[in-house]
């Protein structure tokens, strides 16, 4: 199965950007279907980006942020060719996790 | 729910064992009382603050204290959101020691969107994109040094973007 992660992670030296774009519902649990009927909350609480083997950015999430969420971030450090880990779950208790090459 | 407790801790990494249990907190299924190793105090989903309505108590929740305004606190965002469903947001800040950044919106039924925390090393500047029920401020909170500083800015939305 495809990822559900897309992550592009740009070294420019001293620093490095990193942009990820993740296929989610992000259902909040206040919106109604063509029905009339409740969609139940379903949305990313925690995602995690991990250089190595640290944390360098932790979103806690709530049914707030947009369908297949977008988020944009930059750290020192992080050379061309490392691995950047991002992991995400939900709260069904589904996770996905990818690991991207920095450019 | 189809996953049972087994799964959760079949996953390898720490990250996700401590994000597991803030999930099984939220079920109901592991009291309070989690040892704090597992839910290290980063790795801890403020379930508590994800359930406040308003603003007030969104931050009381997150962070236990007020927060003062500030102009280094820099918040950039549309002056009129045409899709509330859509509404790209970051926000950046000169203040050191930037601990956590967060994003609340006063008029949803949800008053906190997303909380950052941003260990060290890490630039204290973030963009995402959130939903607004209706036009509303929208608050930004950084905690730098221990203390909260915040920046607050009216946007107008046309369509909202949490249903109804």
């Amino acid at each position: 199965m495809a990822s559900s992660i897309r992550v592009r992670a740009t070294s420019n030296g001293d620093t490095t950007e990193v942009q990820a774009l993740i296929q989610h519902p992000m259902d909040s649990g206040f919106v109604k279907d063509a029905k009339g009927e409740i969609i139940p909350p379903h949305f990313i609480q925690v995602l995690t980006f991990e250089y190595d083997g640290k944390p360098v950015f932790v979103a806690d999430w709530g049914g707030g942020v947009s369908k297949d969420p977008y988020v944009k971030f930059a750290f020192k450090g992080g050379k061309k060719g490392d691995d950047l880990t991002v992991s995400w779950i939900d709260n069904k208790g589904a996770t996905d996790t990818t690991t991207a090459k920095i450019q | 729910m189809n996953i049972t407790t087994s799964e959760f801790f079949r996953t390898r990494r720490l990250v996700l064992k401590g994000a597991g249990v803030a999930a099984l907190i939220g079920l109901g299924v592991v009291p309070f009382d989690v040892p704090q190793a597992l839910a290290a105090a980063n790795d801890k989903y403020p379930e508590e603050a994800f359930k406040q309505k308003t603003e007030a108590d969104a931050i009381k929740a997150l962070y236990g204290k007020t927060a003062e305004p500030s102009d280094k606190v820099k918040m950039d965002a549309p002056e009129i959101a045409e899709n509330g469903a859509v509404v790209p947001i970051s926000a950046t800040t000169t203040l050191a020691d930037v601990t956590s950044i967060a994003f609340l919106v006063s008029e949803n039924p949800i008053s906190l969107i997303a909380s950052y925390k941003i260990p060290a090393g890490t630039l204290p500047s973030v963009a995402n994109r959130i939903k607004m029920a209706k036009t509303s401020n929208v608050t930004v909170i950084v905690e730098a040094g221990g203390k909260l500083y915040s920046a607050q800015k009216e946007i107008k939305v046309t369509v909202g973007g949490c249903g109804g």
